[in-house]
């Protein structure tokens, strides 16, 4: 009974999460066609040993020699990766004393405060990036607003630059940086940082030597939930990023549906799968140590 | 409370609260500038309710919504449990990362693969495939919840139910599943949310016929800032936050973590 | 290492008229409290009865909603924790995880030069027998050995006021008992003040000078560990501190020699004390003596045996007397021991019990 648990679930992950990764990794070794499904070649099952042969020979390695050889999929990369890492940067920098301030509150808000949290965080991705439109663009809300204030007399041009695409990520990735901070601060005994000021820390000191030290998987893992899905973000940079901004999520989808390159749009997920394991095997790195240290 | 942890408060809730607001506020706006302030109406919503491929779309989103999140709460609870209570098994490191992997990989690749998968074995794109995607993706949101649930409970209370002389498909139904009911609930709820509000990977793997709400809202959305998607905006946000304030008081309520 | 002050009659540290309110909850109120410089107290009390409050005060963790804190003569009440003279030992020792023993234990020392650091690290070491533990980390030290650190750790700034929550509250029995012995002659070799919270009454009187037993955020009264079980303010403090007969009655006359007289459901009893109108007199167990015939003087305490219960280094035995009350006696395991159903005969010294005010 208990050994049969796993089986479903088992089954299901297989079937539609490590089989499509497999099937997107075979089909980026293929060649673009215009047939149905657009890309060559397809195994042919009914040619048994032979047709697996050929099948494994007409694969190769040319939609990754696109990719290393053109400077726009090169540039994309990079952007994505530098502009992902600034904005887990950012995010680090104001989220940690949000959730140092949650974990500091009275106990009983501290429920409301996580609720408010997460209220945005689950209400429509799509939706709160489109409310950024009407707030950046040049006769948006905050144009007018510096205007009015006299700080500005020109409307400015932030939507459709990587600004723009910045303000995006860190606002949508706000929470994911938050809660997991917030986990570990407030399970963080209070009476480490009281033990600190006692032997005569300031509240600097108490801050870098025993509270952030402390809180450091919590940091890390909001990083991670970060930085990750911000590599290959799609619907950040297409509204608010305007022509100029490229991301690789944005490539793999123009390359799937404007240009209806499936293979290449797969060597694109795959590079991105490529780009995010190295974070990720840091992530778990870290951890390991992290639980090490705490043994 | 220290006035610099206030300060972080009001400043962070406030970025993450501004721009809903404005769009709430902006959809009641009676001009079509969505930047100028023509007076208070309901005319937008007039707009939406006329809106027949958008409502068209919203019922196709409910029902996938729906399937989907009943799909991923069954195999979500059945993988939380199996990481519970199904001791070492072979695969389980495997397992574990397949679980995990929807929560954190970029949605443009859940998508992408399992588009492929699809294609590559002949399905027909529509309700079917955007049930099964969204079902994948929830399922691991809800093997979290509901596994922290079960790490959190008195272990004793199953053993007491067997000691006295319960087999265990009656621990598990009169003991464990009351237990973990709030967070099986809380978990459906995140899980219809997730499918409810997907864009990318609906894009990739719906077809023609099986068009979402988030999919019909990019595409207006694409061509510029609308006071009718203000409305209806408001409308989702408002579901939203009820099922989310909903879930969070199941959660609490049986003091979930 | 010494105090630079010399003995201040006013005390090391006084605590004047201290409240703090939590809301509606007053977690404790007008409290007066002195240290002599050198002197060891401790504060017994069940838990909630505001004595860590009272050492969260004085560390600086919390601010007083009323009274002043002075040390030294200097007001210390508004001064954050990192700029007191004071150093706590916190309940189960809030040890860095993330710092070696020897880190821990300089991490209040930054203001010194590295050599000297060292030095005085080592030198702490030494002083709780540790030496070479320096590089371990914390967890992989036992129970005793990080009660240690604590205490090194906390000391290592010279404070002129030590504070230790529980400080033995984690170790087990045996430890506890040896380590009593290593704080005590500890705090006799530095001569630093000590205030100890706990709420083991044995733990009280084995440490401390003084002992202040607080109730409901009071401070009921304090004194050396003698006084408070001869003589307790009330019957809160009489019971805390060990096993105690109650009998209520009414002063009715006093004796040349200052004892009471007081009109009890037994008859006319005599005990020590200066409470007037309705009172309580609480006698320990070992203060009665117990015949099998009358005594010649005093009373006659008639009762019959319910029970007796051996308890290794004495026999309690319970005695149901006239007026159905049961006293617990006392009484030495070599005694020729009554049966139960026996009919005893009980006495006691009146100077020996003590008479407290009914009230509380």
């Amino acid at each position: 009974m208990r050994r049969l648990l796993p089986v479903l679930p088992a089954l299901w992950l297989a079937a539609f999460v490590l089989l499509p990764v497999i099937l997107t990794l075979k089909i980026s070794l293929s060649t673009p066609a215009t047939a149905q499904p657009p890309y060559l070649p397809v195994l042919d099952w009914s040619a048994g040993i032979e047709g697996w042969g050929s099948f494994l020979e007409a694969l190769d390695f040319t939609n990754f020699e696109t990719l290393a050889g053109d400077a726009l999929y090169r540039d994309a990369a990079l952007s994505s990766l530098t502009l992902a890492a600034i904005a887990t940067a950012i995010l680090a920098l104001i989220g940690t004393p949000i959730a140092l301030a949650m974990a500091r509150a009275p106990e009983r808000w501290q429920p409301l405060l996580v609720a408010l949290l997460i209220v945005p965080f689950w209400t429509s991705f799509l939706i709160r990036i489109y409310a950024w439109i009407a707030i950046l663009k040049p006769e948006g809300l905050l144009s007018a607003g510096l205007i009015r204030l006299g700080l500005i007399s020109q409307p400015l041009e932030i939507l459709n630059t990587q600004g723009a695409v910045l303000i995006g990520l860190t606002y949508a990735y706000l929470p994911f940086m938050v809660l997991p901070l917030y986990a570990v601060l407030a399970k963080l005994d209070p009476r480490l940082p009281e033990a600190a000021a006692d032997l005569g820390a300031g509240p600097v000191r108490v801050f870098w030597s025993v509270t952030l030290p402390l809180a450091r998987p919590g940091l890390s893992a909001g990083a991670l939930l970060c930085f990750v899905p911000m590599v290959g973000e799609f619907i950040i940079p297409d509204l608010l990023g305007g022509s100029d901004t490229l991301m690789l999520g944005r490539v793999l989808w123009s390359e799937f549906f404007s240009n209806r390159d499936w293979p290449l749009a797969s060597a694109v997920a795959i590079l991105v799968l490529v780009l995010v394991v190295g974070p990720l095997v840091l992530f778990r790195e870290d951890e390991a140590a992290a639980r090490e240290a705490g043994r | 409370m220290r006035a610099l942890d206030r300060l972080a408060l009001i400043l962070g809730l406030g970025f993450l609260y501004a721009p809903i607001l404005i769009l709430v506020v902006y959809s009641f706006n009676a001009s079509a500038l969505v930047t100028v302030w023509g007076g208070f109406s309901t005319r937008w919503y007039g707009v939406l309710v006329a809106d027949v491929p958008l409502r068209e779309a919203a019922g196709v989103s409910l029902a996938v919504a729906l399937a989907s999140a009943a799909l991923a709460t069954v195999f979500g609870t059945l993988a939380a449990l199996a990481l519970d209570r199904g001791g070492r098994f072979a695969g389980r490191r495997l397992f574990t990362g397949l679980i995990y992997a929807p929560l954190v990989m970029p949605e443009v690749i859940t998508g992408l693969s399992l588009l492929l998968l699809f294609v590559g074995f002949g399905l027909d794109r529509g309700l079917l495939t955007l049930v099964v995607a969204h079902a994948t993706l929830g399922l691991g949101f809800v093997a979290v919840i509901v596994g922290a649930r079960l790490r959190g409970l008195d272990r004793s209370l199953e053993e007491a139910a067997a000691d006295l002389g319960a087999h265990p498909g009656r621990v598990f139904a009169t003991v464990t599943l009351p237990l973990i009911a709030p967070s099986l609930a809380a978990a459906f709820l995140l899980a219809f949310t997730l499918s409810l509000d997907d864009l990318v990977i609906a894009s990739f793997v719906s077809g023609p016929g099986a068009t979402t709400l988030p999919m019909r809202l990019y595409s207006q959305v694409r061509l510029g800032v609308n006071p009718e998607i203000n409305a209806a905006s408001t409308l989702l946000v408002g579901t939203v936050t009820a099922l989310v304030l909903t879930a969070s008081w199941l959660t609490g309520r049986k003091g979930v973590a | 290492m010494a105090s630079t002050h010399g003995p201040d009659p006013a005390g090391l540290l006084t605590c004047a008229g201290l409240g703090k309110r939590f809301g509606a909850h007053a977690a404790l109120a007008d409290l007066d409290l002195t240290l002599q410089a050198g002197e060891f107290v401790c504060l017994l009390g069940p838990s909630g009865c505001g004595k860590s409050t009272l050492l969260r005060l004085i560390a600086g963790f919390e601010t007083p909603s009323a009274g002043t804190i002075r040390l030294g003569g200097a007001d210390i009440t508004a001064d954050p924790p990192h700029r007191r003279p004071v150093n706590m030992m916190f309940q189960s020792y809030a040890l860095f995880p993330h710092m070696s023993v020897a880190a821990n234990i300089a991490y209040g020392l930054s203001g010194l030069r590295r050599a000297a650091r060292q030095a005085r690290v080592d030198e702490l070491l030494r002083l709780v027998r540790l030496d070479g533990f320096g590089p371990r980390p914390p967890d992989t030290l036992s129970g005793g050995q990080r009660q240690r650190v604590a205490l090194a750790r906390a000391l290592a700034r010279s404070p002129r006021v030590l504070l230790l929550d529980e400080p033995l509250g984690a170790l087990d029995r045996a430890l506890r008992e040896e380590t009593q012995g290593e704080l005590r002659a500890l705090q006799r070799r530095l001569g630093t003040g000590f205030i100890v919270v706990t709420h083991d009454p044995a733990e009280a009187l084995a440490l401390a000078d003084r002992i202040g037993v607080m109730d409901r955020g009071r401070l009921v009264q304090i004194g050396d560990g003698a006084s408070l079980y001869e003589r307790p303010a009330n019957r809160f403090v009489a019971g805390l501190l060990g096993d105690v007969n109650l009998i209520p009655g009414r002063v009715s006359a006093r004796d040349p020699a200052g004892l009471a007289r007081l009109d009890t459901a037994l008859g006319p009893l005599r005990a020590g004390g200066a409470a007037e109108g309705e009172g309580i007199i609480a006698l320990r167990p070992e203060r009665i003596a117990l015949a099998r015939v009358p005594s010649e003087d005093g009373p006659d305490l008639a009762g019959q045996v319910v029970e007796t219960t051996f308890l290794g280094d004495r026999i309690r035995i319970q005695v149901r007397l006239a007026d159905g009350t049961v006293w617990r006696v006392s009484a030495p395991t070599d005694a020729d021991a009554p049966a139960v159903g026996e009919t005893v005969h009980l006495s006691y010294p009146p100077e020996r019990a003590w008479l407290m005010p009914a009230e509380a």
